[in-house]
């Protein structure tokens, strides 16, 4: 920000010095968020006493969520620090729904809290209260106040990529381990998702994360590998099963579906050949049909256009 | 070690004193670690990029030594198991999107990338490559642009930004798509760059490199048919022994020469001879200026980036320049005119190669008015980098050679000539000329300190003959700016301003050895007032072959033929060339070339009517095979508008009559290319 002022490219500095000490055209600066200030007006108005009597010792006042993704309700939220995951998602936000926007009470599998570089929690943590420390002690942030729900149907591999891929794209370039360091962790969480990974991918993605981490310039990069290791902490198994199973219990990751045709349930009625838009299924009439892999694009048209189940592993 | 006080800190366990150092990085490699960095220049601002100086700081964690200032009672930690991979990790990243091309890189003997790579043990990059070729920027007659190389640690961009104050290149784009490059992606050839190379300098791997002349000079000294000789400036005799490992400042003066006569150039002279021939035109030149009413503060036109530099931002002070050419060109405008004759040869089969510390020296040689009848006086220029490579590539073991001696007469020269190479060298020379000229006794005391020392913008005051000089000695050519804004503002009280772009002058130029270490400079500055001290001559006006030289050939001193041959005119780079629009092209390589200026000023004498009658004419003449017409914008030359080029020549209050009358004349004259720059000489009318 204070570079863009200045007419310069946005790119971080090497703190220190810090803004407070020299900020825009040297002088001492102050940055705050809009969230902060309007927090300023209010304890200017009603006291540092009745502000800080509401949320935790630590954090006290309210926070502003985004919530969004799997719920009910979406939208801007606030609440007082301390509220727990499960009030605002369940409770605040209605419950989690299944993709056509339908509650689905057993759905809940995760949030991503903090925006695109926060972390992902899981189940474990619905009544964990939300605050700075809580939240950081496992992995997350408060951030940006940004709050994902996602129900069970959503692949934490490709949860992590889509958030790296942000990250990837918003990083200024200049240092570099987030310049090359995101990039590559796009690259590895590519091959988790294509059936290109091996043990190693694992050790280097949490490698490199850290590396990422701890060593960037700034805050972009510092927290950009988030999204990465805190799927990895909780979710490793849906790692695993990427890597060593080359399957994704979600059935998102198209490269790791080997789409086949029942030979048992299959009477070859022929609908399958219809709904495919590659001309990758052939068969003679009542007899079991076959998809050609070099062919099909997984896209699932027969697996929905077969009445009796007999498509599997789409 | 010191005892731990309140002005010390701890170094993995070893207690060291803070002594002013601005951060933990000078500390530690003041404690004899040599931690690595990429974007660390003590001299340039802290960038903070590259991310290979992390410490761990206790209680603080990990951060960039670079960018923490020391505290007392800190406790570092330089080499943890952590910052070990975190460091491995940021140089596979860099080689995981680097074109791995190395050995056939011309860094690859100084690539610190490569380098690091070693120290770290890197056996085997863990990241699948992510380079996207990109292609090479060879538009400059200096320097080499390779964004394939480039680690983005931002040196270059700093150092012509900071220490140039140009700006030539920057950061374009974000995130992987980063890059260096020009504004608006244009060639390096085509932008305000003045070649001074610095960036390439400063470029720790090989993503801006000195254009390499080599090959040509090869085949150059193969031709029998050809007479090469070749002059050597005076910084290379302190460098090049740093690229077979002698210490830098050690003089190879004797090995130099005796290298480039097993290379098989015909004739070695030395540039110093033609720098103490400087010495005498510029003294004089001053001191008409200082004695008759000139344009006074004069500046110092030796060097080709400063020259440049004035043309494009301070074109008001081109009357300030000195209008003598540089040592290099008037050496090659002398030779060519003299020996010809004597070798009984055509100057055509004379070829001059230069051995310069300097990359501008590349773009100097091929400026049209450095050169007769197309015929350039410096046919090639190779740094000292580039000598090196050919010394090494014939197999020539330097270090054990036996010196030999240069060839007379152009390489008799005194230690006037000699202290060029350093930052002050033409000052002092110039007075050690104009003292002795103005109070007509003879100087006993040569040396003036006071105009020596290593601070880029140094004042000096001397009495000569009861009047005051005031002097000025800058290097770096942003410390130039500040004295010509004066200048310009009419606040500059000097009489006599030397300027060299390069930080230490001509011994720091860009094509000399790429150094790491700090005090390298210095002792190369150290080298060349040695190399005077040791000589018996020590003011040019001894130099008796340049007396000789006077006396049979130029005449007088600032004479006619002195000046036809030894003095140039400069002309206003203002504007930023840019491609003009083709209206009639052609194959023909033999085409003449016609460019009419659509400026303003000129569009409102009528410079379009022009075009259309050029290229009615072009048509109708069925010339089109013959002629390339193109509608250019300002050739600065506003006042006697509308403006041509017609074969290079410029054609003044052009109208349509005129200019086909000149183009029907060379086309029937079969006189195509055009001799004539455009750039009329002052003093002889040519």
């Amino acid at each position: 920000m204070i570079a863009s002022i200045e007419g310069q490219r946005g790119m971080p500095r090497p703190k220190p010095p810090f803004p407070a000490q020299s900020g825009l055209w040297g002088k001492p600066t102050i940055i705050n968020n809009v969230e902060t200030l309007a927090h300023v007006s209010r304890i200017l108005k009603v006291g540092a006493e009745v502000f800080k009597s509401i949320g935790t010792k630590d954090s006290p006042g309210t926070k502003t969520f985004a919530l969004t993704g799997h719920v009910a309700n979406t939208g801007l939220v606030e609440v007082p620090f301390g509220t727990t995951l499960r009030e605002i998602v369940l409770n605040i936000g209605g419950g989690i729904t299944d993709d056509a926007g339908k509650i689905w009470k057993t759905g809940f599998k995760a949030v991503q809290i903090g925006g695109p570089s926060g972390g992902c929690l899981t189940e474990e943590h619905l009544d964990l209260p939300l605050a700075y420390e809580s939240l950081r002690a496992v992995g997350a942030m408060v951030g940006s106040g940004g709050l994902v729900a996602m129900n069970q149907g959503t692949c934490m591999v490709s949860i992590a990529r889509f958030f790296m891929e942000f990250t990837q794209r918003e990083s200024c370039g200049k240092c570099v381990l987030c310049r090359e360091g995101t990039n590559q962790l796009l690259a590895l969480l590519d091959d988790v998702i294509e059936g290109r990974a091996d043990a190693g991918t694992l050790e280097l993605l949490e490698k490199l994360g850290h590396a990422v981490q701890v060593g960037s310039l700034c805050g972009l990069g510092k927290t950009a590998p988030n999204p990465v290791l805190s799927t990895l902490r909780y979710f490793r198994k849906e790692y695993e099963e990427h890597i060593f199973e080359k399957r994704c219990r979600t059935g998102r990751c198209k490269a790791l579906l080997s789409p086949g045709i029942n030979e048992v349930k299959c009477k070859g009625c022929g609908l399958c050949i219809k709904a495919c838009p590659t001309g990758a299924i052939t068969g003679e009439k009542k007899k079991p049909h076959h998809i050609d892999a070099e062919l099909c694009i997984k896209c699932g048209a027969c697996a929905t256009a077969c009445k009796i189940h007999a498509v599997e592993g789409i | 070690m010191n005892k731990a006080t309140e002005s010390t800190l701890t170094i993995d366990g070893r207690t060291v004193a803070i002594e002013g150092e601005q951060n933990l990085l000078e500390l530690v490699r003041k404690a004899n670690i040599d931690l690595p960095t990429f974007c660390y220049h003590s001299e340039l601002s802290v960038y903070g990029a590259c991310r290979l100086c992390l410490v761990q700081v206790e209680g603080r964690g990990i951060s960039g030594a670079c960018s923490t200032p020391p505290e007392p009672g800190l406790k570092v930690l330089t080499t943890t198991p952590e910052i070990r991979e975190i460091r491995k990790i940021a140089v596979e990243l860099l080689l995981a999107n680097h074109d791995q091309s190395c050995p056939t890189c011309s860094r690859s003997a100084n690539c610190q990338l490569q380098s690091l790579a070693q120290r770290l043990g890197i056996k085997k990059v863990r990241f699948k490559s992510v380079h996207q070729p990109v292609p090479l920027d060879e538009s400059s007659p200096s320097l080499v642009r390779d964004p394939n190389k480039c680690v983005l640690c931002g040196d270059c961009v700093r150092m012509c930004s900071e220490i140039q104050g140009i700006g030539a290149i920057d950061f374009s784009h974000r995130g992987h798509e980063v890059m260096v490059q020009p504004a608006f992606g244009k060639p390096l050839g085509e932008v305000e760059c003045v070649n001074c190379g610095q960036c390439a300098s400063v470029c720790p791997t090989g993503a801006l490199t000195i254009k390499s002349e080599v090959d040509k000079v090869w085949e150059l000294i193969a031709d029998k048919a050809k007479t090469v000789i070749v002059q050597i400036a005076p910084a290379v005799r302190v460098g090049l022994g740093e690229c077979f490992g002698l210490k830098p400042g050690e003089i190879t003066t004797g090995r130099i020469v005796a290298a480039l006569k097993h290379l098989g150039f015909n004739q070695v002279y030395d540039t110093s001879f033609a720098a103490d021939l400087t010495v005498i035109e510029e003294g004089t030149e001053f001191l008409e200026r200082k004695t008759q009413g000139g344009t006074l503060p004069m500046f110092t036109s030796c060097c080709p980036g400063w020259v440049k530099y004035t043309e494009q931002y301070f074109p008001e002070l081109l009357p300030n320049l000195s209008t003598c050419r540089s040592p290099q060109a008037m050496f090659g405008s002398l030779v060519k005119a003299m020996l010809p004759d004597q070798m009984k040869i055509e100057r055509k089969d004379l070829k001059v190669v230069a051995i310069m510390p300097c990359t501008a020296k590349k773009f100097e040689a091929q400026r049209p008015e450095m050169g007769v009848d197309g015929d350039p006086d410096v046919d090639y220029v190779l740094t000292t980098q580039e000598l090196a490579h050919m010394i090494q590539s014939a197999g020539i073991m330097f270090d054990t050679l036996q010196p030999e001696s240069f060839d007379m007469p152009f390489g008799f020269y005194t230690g006037a000539g000699v202290i060029f190479g350093n930052s002050g060298g033409v000052m002092e020379a110039v007075l050690r000329y104009a003292a002795e000229k103005a109070t007509g006794q003879r100087l006993e005391q040569v040396d003036f300190q006071q105009v020596r020392g290593d601070s880029g913008l140094r004042e000096a005051t001397i009495t000569v003959n009861g009047s005051e000089l005031k002097l000025a000695v800058v290097h770096g050519l942003r410390n130039a700016r500040v004295v010509a804004e004066q200048v310009r503002a009419g606040k500059s009280r000097y009489d006599l301003i030397e300027v060299m772009a390069c930080p230490g002058g001509c011994i720091g130029g860009a094509g000399q050895p790429v150094s790491t270490t700090r005090d390298t400079r210095a002792l190369r500055t150290k080298g060349l007032y040695h190399a005077d001290k040791m000589l018996q001559l020590h003011k040019s006006q001894d130099n008796v072959f340049i007396t000789e030289c006077y006396a049979k050939f130029l005449g007088d001193i600032g004479g006619e033929k002195a000046h036809h041959l030894l003095h140039t005119t400069y002309q206003s780079r203002r504007r930023i060339a840019d491609e003009s629009l083709a209206l009639m092209q052609s194959e023909n390589e033999d085409k003449l070339k016609v460019s009419v200026c659509l400026g303003t000023n000129c569009f409102l004498k009528g410079s379009q009517e022009v075009l259309n009658g050029v290229l009615r004419h072009g048509e109708q003449s069925g010339m089109e095979g013959k002629l390339d017409v193109r509608a250019g914008f300002c050739f600065e030359k506003c006042e006697s508008g509308p403006t041509v080029m017609i074969g290079g020549e410029h054609i003044p209050n052009c109208n349509a009559a005129k200019a086909i009358e000149e183009i029907d004349r060379r086309i029937e004259n079969d006189e195509p290319a055009g001799t004539c720059n455009g750039h009329s000489c002052n003093h002889c009318g040519k």
